[in-house]
């Protein structure tokens, strides 16, 4: 039996999804910047999935521009934007509880000059409009603020805080890192006054190494990847056909069936935090309002119980889940996003993250309570005296 | 001129009848660490020198950092081979060797030394010395000579073809693995474990090794660790057969029998017990740990004297008397410090006390182990007969 409930570090492909790819790699192999037919059959490929996703957030195709994945696509809205606009200003606004590719690229900034104001947040992990507004200075260029918190599952107001800050000064950058979000819920980055955007292929079911920066036509991010002049010149690089064309199919069906994946992955959580909440000596972050938490992260302490000793249990017995988050498993130091809610050690180092897809089964989540019942008496004999 | 290297050995020299088979043996070894280097390669042993002829075009750092993995070498000298045998040619190429070996022209001092074993060759040692001197004098004006105390020694070997050389490049020394028998190596995910091994099987001893793994406590990569760890180390010793002992139950065992503090002591003495097994199994004649008086509880003389107990074969502990940073550095020289400081927790560090006995008293240690009963030995027989054994060769 294999239970895969780490749907937050990355997803299994859809079988359209591979389909495609290999369709694309065998025989539309052709690079789309050439003149001839394969170069036009490889190019409609692009067309398609910009159509798509052009679709799904309701702006121009465009607008759209590929990457090598949800890193590049931060790492270019900061950095891009800053370097463009820095003559207006050199201060940047940000959350405690960001993804490193967001935080180490304002960790890079900082060291060039730059003044970056990270926001503190609640217990829960949210940081409000409010907090964002009042650290609004005159020189404030570039607002970044994630949408899904990929450890906790916090949902963030980018919306309100899109509104608001534009209200107060129409010229800063907002972007959002939707990683975890994007596939997930309906975004609009029209409405939500969202400027730049970040999305990975391979959390919605997509290929790995790809992704794309939603970039409003009125903003400018200087490119950071210089070449041929691919994608108008703002990411260089022959176009990835089969990735661009892998994200398009899985993006079009994740939103063709959003409102009964999210029922049936909030089902899911809601029973697996039920049947957590049953048990003794377990701690659950996040908030606590389901319709503020996405409906597919569970995150949780296990008094006691070492959070990479469980892991492996869980695993011994084909579950799998994540110490935190993935992407920190190749640090030391505990998770920034607990961190910043204020949990003490001991609940940081026995955090275990859950995640879902609409590939999970209710029947899956009854077996992985069966098992944490099964294994949590038997680790909690043995600890550390 | 064509290019070629000359082994220097040093101990092999000393070894009276035995020193065709010590030589053998480390043909062999240069041969298997020349396996992957680009290029063909042929070594050759006359008149009591071993030379690698690179056939065709080759990798040379390859070869240097190939040769300075063989266990034996004392040094390694590049060296120009002339096949032509006249001397208006044999001026030109000294000359040219030179200006290769040393292009940047700072001044320096040297001295020929030249060596006739040809006899039929028209010039002896002395005119071919002061000859090609003049002729380096008179082509590198940077140079000077002096004969007693050179920055350079050129060295010129007039036999079948003339051979030129005059740096000397370390090896790392020791003897042919092989040539002394094997050994077992306690093989952990730290620092100290794998330099232990290195510096036995510098002596020419062959190693295997076995790694305790404790799931779910430790990590599938922490074995993958200790994998890489081993096959770093084969980089040097050649071939190991690492065997991975699964002990979680020996452990949990001994966590619920067994008093707190003393969990460590009992969980090594288990450890040594089954690294004898393995190595009675393998015919190893001695036992290798990392371990270093007094680096923790578990080392003081009083534990080791502990774990000693449960011994029959020989315990060598190269690093008994090193400090960590003299560990440190010489990981950090044989390639294994940065996958030994890796995050994942070893089987040791999971349950210690916190403040575990630092000088346990054998017969209250024996004591505490009759609590564990027989169902012990069948736990050990079991882990034993139910290790998964990997073959790595670094080369």
């Amino acid at each position: 039996m294999e239970i895969y409930l780490d749907n937050a570090a990355t997803t299994a492909c859809y079988t359209e999804t591979a389909d495609i790819v290999r369709e694309t790699m065998l025989s539309a192999y052709g690079n789309p910047s050439s003149m001839h037919h394969k170069g036009v059959e490889a190019e409609s490929y692009i067309r398609n999935t910009a159509r798509v996703l052009a679709d799904i957030l309701k702006v121009k195709e465009k607008e759209i521009f590929y990457t090598s994945g949800g890193t590049e696509a931060d790492n270019w809205a900061l950095t891009g934007t800053a370097l463009a606009y820095q003559r207006r200003g050199r201060h940047i606004i940000s959350t405690a509880v960001e993804h490193p590719a967001v935080s180490a690229a304002l960790g890079n900034l900082r060291e060039q000059g730059f003044d970056v104001t990270i926001l503190p947040v609640d217990r829960e992990g949210f940081v409000s409009a409010e907090q964002v507004c009042s650290a609004i200075r005159e020189d404030t260029v570039l607002v970044s603020v994630m949408m899904v918190n990929n450890e906790i599952g916090t949902l963030e107001p980018v919306g309100e805080i899109g509104e608001q800050i534009h209200r107060i000064k129409p010229d800063i950058v907002f972007h959002v890192d939707a990683v975890q979000a994007f596939g997930k819920y309906r975004i609009r980055p029209r409405t939500m006054k969202i400027d730049l955007m970040s999305v990975s292929g391979h959390k919605i079911h997509g290929p790995k190494g790809v992704g794309f920066l939603f970039v409003d036509e009125r903003v400018h991010p200087v490119p950071l990847i210089l070449g041929g002049g691919q994608q108008k010149g703002m990411r260089s690089g022959t176009d990835n056909v089969p990735g661009v064309a892998g994200l398009g199919v899985a993006a079009g069906k994740m939103y063709s069936r959003l409102e009964e994946n999210t029922a049936s992955m909030r089902a899911c959580r809601e029973m697996l935090a039920e049947g957590l909440a049953g048990m003794e000596g377990v701690i659950l972050h996040g908030p606590a309002d389901p319709e503020r938490t996405a409906p597919y992260i569970l995150n949780a302490s296990f008094t006691g119980v070492r959070s990479e000793v469980l892991l492996h249990a869980l695993e011994d017995k084909g579950i799998y889940v994540s110490s935190g988050s993935a992407c920190s498993t190749h640090k030391k130091s505990g998770s920034p996003t607990l961190t910043a809610i204020g949990c003490t050690e001991k609940e940081k180092e026995s955090a275990i993250r859950f995640s879902f897809s609409e590939m999970t089964t209710e029947e899956e989540i009854g077996y992985t309570l069966q098992a944490l019942r099964e294994i949590l008496p038997m680790l909690r004999r043995f600890i550390r005296k | 001129m064509t290019k070629a290297f000359l082994i220097k050995y040093a101990e092999i020299g000393i070894k009276g009848k035995n020193r065709h088979y010590f030589e053998d043996r480390l043909v062999h070894h240069i041969v298997r660490s020349l396996r992957d280097v680009e290029g063909r390669f042929e070594v050759t042993k006359e008149y009591g020198r071993i030379y690698v002829f690179p056939q065709g075009d080759f990798d040379y750092n390859g070869v240097l950092e190939a040769l300075q993995c063989v266990f034996g070498i004392s040094g390694i000298c590049p060296v120009g081979v002339i096949e032509d045998m006249d001397f208006e040619n044999l001026k030109e190429e000294t000359v040219r060797f030179m200006k290769e070996t040393y292009p940047d022209e700072t001044p320096r001092t040297f001295k020929v030394n030249a060596r006739r074993s040809n006899r039929k060759y028209p010039k002896d040692s002395m005119q071919l010395n002061a000859d090609l001197g003049e002729a380096i004098l008179y082509a590198c004006p940077w140079l000077k000579v002096n004969v007693h105390e050179p920055d350079i020694l050129l060295t010129v070997e007039v036999r079948a073809s003339i051979y030129l050389y005059a740096e000397e490049i370390p090896g790392p020394g020791g003897m042919p693995v092989g040539s002394n028998g094997s050994a077992m190596l306690l093989l952990s995910g730290g620092i100290d474990s794998p330099v232990a091994g290195y510096m036995v099987s510098k002596r020419g001893v062959q190693l295997d090794a076995v790694y305790f793994h404790a799931p779910p406590y430790t990590s599938e990569r922490a074995k993958q660790k200790v994998v890489d760890l081993a096959k770093q180390v084969s980089k040097y010793s050649g071939q190991i057969r690492l065997h991975i002992v699964n002990f979680t139950d020996i452990q949990l065992e001994i966590y619920e029998k067994c008093p707190h503090e003393e969990l460590t002591i009992i969980m090594r003495r288990y450890m040594m017990r089954i690294a004898e097994m393995f190595a009675e199994r393998d015919g190893s004649k001695g036992l290798i740990t990392g371990e270093s008086i007094g680096q923790v509880a578990s080392q003081t003389i009083d534990s080791l004297v502990c774990t000693n107990a449960v011994c029959t074969l020989p315990v060598f502990r190269p690093l008994i008397g090193f400090d960590k940073q003299d560990i440190v550095t010489l990981a950090e020289k044989i390639g294994t410090y940065e996958t030994s400081i890796l995050p994942f927790e070893d089987c040791c560090t999971i349950f210690v006390a916190k403040h575990p006995v630092t000088h346990p008293i054998l017969e209250i240690i024996e004591r505490s182990e009759k609590k564990l009963g027989d169902k012990i030995e069948e736990m050990v027989q079991e882990a034993v007969s139910g290790a998964e054994t990997v073959v790595v060769d670094g080369v």
